[in-house]
């Protein structure tokens, strides 16, 4: 046996994550084990309180998708009363939440991602005249997917290209990489040529500036950014922003200038990493479970609760294979806890979320202090879909929606694959999860563009409804409601349940995109997808796990939320006093 | 934090403006001056963090910043910062030696809520410029380094700088059941991990609800035992910069603060910096026209909804919550909560999510403060109050401009 690989603290993404891997002589990776190591409680803490502030809650359950857990939440409660909220609240929603991918997706590839990829130091060698021709040959490679003109490059200057290397110099020769400071330069994976790491960085740092911008998009509708605060049960609040000319100018100038930013300098890196590391594309390094699933979200009209078309269409497809997809039904749903660090009380099978339990079951690690497979190792719960282990995300969703035919998301996919002469199959590897999510920002930033004129129409026409009124108090009294929110999260297909008892939750639960793809092994030994998609990757130094990053990152991990709550009566801690609820406080 | 009596109350809701001591006459200023050049004097006699310096006027000048824009942000700081115009040049001097101060940054019950805000902050390139000059040795969310790497960072910059970094903690610290946090190759606990490194600062400043309060984790009933920095770490300067997320501008003011004096700012009775937690967001809030004229949004989307009416009625908290968000608002001033409609949830009060965090006014919200000592006596207390309160509001702008009138000299109580 080779070596055991330990990789804790994960960078570079939010919250705690550990990988250990299992190297063969060849250092090859052969086991591997994802864990998380940090949890919160705020499913329990949710229990008691007044449905309608909830979604304020449930918001923090992450840093990062904010908006996301405050949409999937808000809509959680409303399916449980039954309140549809108006078109002008689904669009400044649909706003919202765009806004919340452009930025996370620009964010996550450059400043989480991209170093994974890029190697800084090597841009010092470049010559900054090849490094603009570079950036010329990548952006004349794409057409613009809607004008269909040739696409600019977002610089191209040989004096600009100069200044990001006097920088860059600058900061090498004063021994002050910052944050860039002992990481894995000169590691043989890292394929680009100078001239194209110099472009990336160029890119890197300016990205800095526009995903500021991109948050500004959240704000004018949401408040701020992070954590927005315009939603509520019924509807949004932010009546005097969609009825300012000057709020709906500015979006759509900043929409403009992401736009540019994504179509000039984003997509043509990609292509640019997705040529160069073509190869590992083609060899499925990274690939992982093969099976992919997406709710679907983006409600593109206003028929009520999952009756409408979505932007993303729901569906599950297996074992890669694009020929057929099968509906999602929420009721198969269930999460295992074989291998984390929770009991159930009075059955060992998978739970449906309604029925959930989280009593908190800590065994800790080996006296090595490595995890125990064999044991149990994660906070993270183990979801399975109706027998599945599957993988959700930005790749899910292009692929669910591919294999559906939908003419949008095909139109998208198959424009970057034939700009970059790749077949479909590239797409089943860390390259296309990479990809993948590149090719749903350029999507999102035109489909964005059609809502803000659809809202600014409909004011116009004289619609300032922003909020369905409701009778909170009939609606609940002496009543048990149950209901679901069921979105896409930038990392993938989000869950949130609630059961509502005489207008109190009597019960809360969320699982999310990190935990589905972040979990450990299943009760069948079946891996979690960040595990699977590591076996057969080869390390060219087992000491700099630079492959290994590489890996956990295209799925951008997001691990704050992945990590379920106790009950209380599962740990004594002495001081706090909880009524135990029908087993657990998840019946 | 105890409630309030119907006259306390009163004096909340009408108190004009803030009590905050802006003027502290001649003498003050003049030695306060003094003091912050010694301090800077001293700093650029020191070796910068890293051996070889980078320029901060070089750094404009790569970041392709102009002298003005510079100078736009150092004005605008110093008035954060409560100081009279004359500070102006020492608060751009203090940009300009930052890189004395090493810092190291931790997460631990966190969501990356605070990290995600700074490096979304306001005026860009100033602040960012101001990161990237900063000596950060350790931030989870952007190094490159990870693993043994990363560990290794951090044990290097404990070593070189010992008793010379500001250690920034984001997240609560689960002390109830320390498992529930754990980091490293060989692992060890939230706990042992803030008690380590702060032992070894100069002074630790907690960012964000959770590292000051406990936040949402410590919110009822508080499933893991989570508190925040102050409970754990004992004989160190500590500053709380609460709210959730915390907002930048005030990250940044108080490490220039630091640098100006050596010291950290002036703080309250909860170790949070007057100059950003001396106001009530009431104080200052666009809406308090309506308040005081009795005009609210009775429903949301309602006709007071459309013309900007005082959101007190539908749970805005804004007169019980002491931070800037009304003058220094979010994202480059794009907007913030109230102005888009959302009352204020309090978010930088201790427990806030266990006694502002509703939709509606305290009187009439059926929360139930369960972690709170007293509860059922104290919760109808409120009641009571916030009722009378409000129909100081409602009673139109005779009753309540009356009161405010009259100067009032109670002192506020946090
Ligand atoms: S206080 Fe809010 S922003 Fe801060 S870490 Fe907690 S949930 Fe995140
Ligand atoms: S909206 Fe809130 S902070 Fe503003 S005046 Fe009304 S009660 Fe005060």
């Amino acid at each position: 046996m080779g070596k055991h690989v330990v990789v804790d603290p994960i960078t570079r993404i939010e919250g705690h994550l550990r990988i250990e891997a299992i190297l063969d002589d060849n250092n090859t990776i052969v086991d591997a084990y994802s864990s998380s190591t940090m949890w919160r409680g705020i499913e329990v803490i949710m229990k008691g309180r007044d449905p309608r502030d909830v979604p304020l809650l449930a918001m923090r359950i992450c840093g990062v998708c904010t908006g996301t857990h405050y949409y999937t939440s808000t809509q959680t409660v409303e399916h449980a009363l039954g309140v549809v909220p108006p078109k002008n609240a689904r669009l400044v929603r649909n706003l919202i939440q765009g806004s919340l991918y452009i930025h996370d997706h620009v964010v996550h590839f450059y400043h989480l991602h991209a170093l994974d990829w890029v190697d800084v130091v090597s841009a010092l060698k470049a010559d900054p005249a090849k490094a603009a021709e570079e950036a010329r040959k990548w952006a004349s490679m794409l057409k613009d997917p809607i004008t269909g003109e040739t696409i600019r490059p977002w610089k191209d200057g040989v004096g600009e290209f100069k200044a990001v290397q006097d920088r860059l110099t600058k900061f090498v020769k004063a021994g002050r990489l910052g944050p860039f400071a002992n990481a894995y330069w000169g590691n043989k994976s890292y394929k680009l040529t100078p001239e194209q790491n110099l472009v990336a960085v160029g890119h890197y740092l300016d990205a800095l500036q526009i995903q500021r911008e991109m948050a500004k998009l959240m704000a004018i509708f949401g408040g701020k950014n992070p954590h927005p605060q315009s939603l509520v049960v019924g509807g949004v609040t932010c009546v005097q922003d969609i009825q300012n000319p000057a709020r709906l100018g500015h979006f759509g100038d900043i929409l403009g200038l992401s736009r540019e930013f994504i179509y000039r300098a984003y997509l043509p890196d990609i292509l640019m990493a997705g040529t160069v590391y073509a190869e590992e594309a083609l060899a499925g390094i990274g690939r992982g479970l093969g099976n992919y699933m997406a709710y679907g979200d983006f409600r593109m009209d206003d028929n009520p609760w999952y009756q409408g078309k979505t932007l993303f269409p729901q569906g599950l497809v297996l074992n890669m294979d694009l020929t057929k997809v099968y509906d999602v039904d929420q009721s198969k749903i269930t999460e295992d806890v074989t291998h984390s660090w929770y009991e159930y009380k009075g059955t060992d099978k998978p739970l449906h979320p309604f029925e959930g339990q989280t009593n908190p079951k800590y065994t800790g690690f080996k006296p090595d202090g490595t995890l125990d497979p064999k044991g149990k190792y994660s906070w993270i719960k183990s979801p399975i879909y109706d027998d599945h282990r599957v993988e959700v995300g930005p790749l899910a969703r292009m692929i669910v929606g591919y294999a559906r035919g939908d003419e949008r998301i095909k139109h998208y996919v198959d424009w970057l694959l034939k700009s970059g002469n790749l077949p479909a199959k590239a797409l089943f590897s860390t390259v296309g999860r990479t990809a993948a999510r590149a090719i749903e920002t350029a999507l999102m930033v035109d489909v964005m563009k059609e809502w803000l004129t659809e809202l600014a129409k409909n004011v116009a026409a004289g619609d300032l409804s922003t909020w369905t009124e409701y009778d909170f108090e009939k609606l609940t009294k002496g009543k048990e409601l149950k209901g679901y929110g069921l979105t896409e999260a930038p990392r993938g297909a989000l869950g949130h349940w609630i059961r509502i008892k005489d207008g109190k939750v009597e019960n809360y639960q969320a699982v999310v995109p990190s935990t589905w793809n972040g979990a450990p092994r299943d009760y069948k030994n079946r891996m979690g997808a960040y595990e699977a998609s590591l076996i057969g990757t080869t390390l060219s130094n087992p000491d700099q796990p630079l492959e290994i990053l590489k890996t956990i990152h295209s799925f951008d991990p997001c691990i704050a939320c992945a990590v379920h709550v106790i009950d209380t009566k599962g740990k004594e801690l002495g001081v706090y006093k909880v009524e135990p609820v029908g087993g657990a406080c998840f019946i | 934090m105890q409630f309030f009596d119907r006259e306390h109350l009163r004096s909340i809701f009408t108190k004009p403006t803030n009590y905050i001591n802006t003027n502290r006459g001649k003498e003050y200023y003049d030695n306060l001056y003094k003091k912050m050049e010694k301090r800077l004097n001293e700093l650029k006699a020191q070796q910068p963090v890293k051996e070889a310096e980078i320029k901060f006027q070089e750094l404009l000048e790569t970041w392709e910043l102009s002298r003005r824009d510079f100078l736009k942000w150092v004005s605008a700081t110093t008035a954060m910062l409560m100081l009279p115009p004359q500070f102006e040049p020492l608060v751009a001097q203090a940009a300009e030696v930052m890189n004395r101060v090493p810092i190291i940054w931790i997460n631990i019950q966190d969501c990356a809520g605070n990290t995600e805000a700074l490096l979304r902050s306001a005026s860009p390139t100033v602040d960012e410029l101001i990161l990237e000059y900063l000596s950060v040795e350790y931030q989870e969310v952007i190094m490159a380094a990870a693993g043994d790497q990363a560990e290794e960072n951090l044990h290097k910059a404990v070593k070189d700088f010992d008793g010379k970094y500001l250690l920034f903690v984001e997240g609560s610290i689960p002390v109830g059941m320390p498992e529930a946090f754990t980091i490293g190759r060989h692992p060890k606990t939230g706990v042992e991990h803030v008690k380590h490194l702060a032992e070894h600062a100069a002074a630790v400043i907690a960012v964000g609800a959770c590292a000051c309060f406990g936040g949402v984790p410590a919110a009822y009933p508080n499933p893991t035992g989570a508190v925040g920095v102050m409970d754990i770490v004992k004989g160190k300067p500590i500053v709380n910069i609460p709210a959730c997320p915390a907002n930048p501008a005030n990250i940044t003011g108080v490490v220039i603060h630091y640098i100006l004096t050596g010291e950290l700012p002036e703080l309250d009775s909860l170790l949070r910096p007057k100059f950003a937690f001396g106001y009530r967001i009431h104080d200052n809030c666009e809406r308090r026209a309506h308040f005081d004229a009795g005009e609210f949004v009775e429903e949301w989307g309602d006709e007071g909804a459309k013309n900007n009416f005082c959101l007190y009625k539908m749970g805005c908290k804004g007169p019980f919550t002491f931070n800037n968000c009304s003058i220094v608002r979010y994202n480059e001033g794009t907007n913030w909560p109230i102005g888009v409609g959302r009352g204020c949830i309090g978010c930088s009060e201790p427990d806030f999510w266990d006694k502002y965090a509703t939709e509606r006014p305290l009187a009439d919200s059926d929360i139930q403060p369960p972690g709170l000592h007293g509860v059922e006596a104290t919760v109808d207390e409120v009641g009571l109050g916030i009722l009378t309160a409000t129909a100081i509001g409602i009673g139109v702008h005779a009753v309540a401009s009356a009161i405010a009138g009259k100067k009032d000299e109670t002192k506020e109580e946090q």
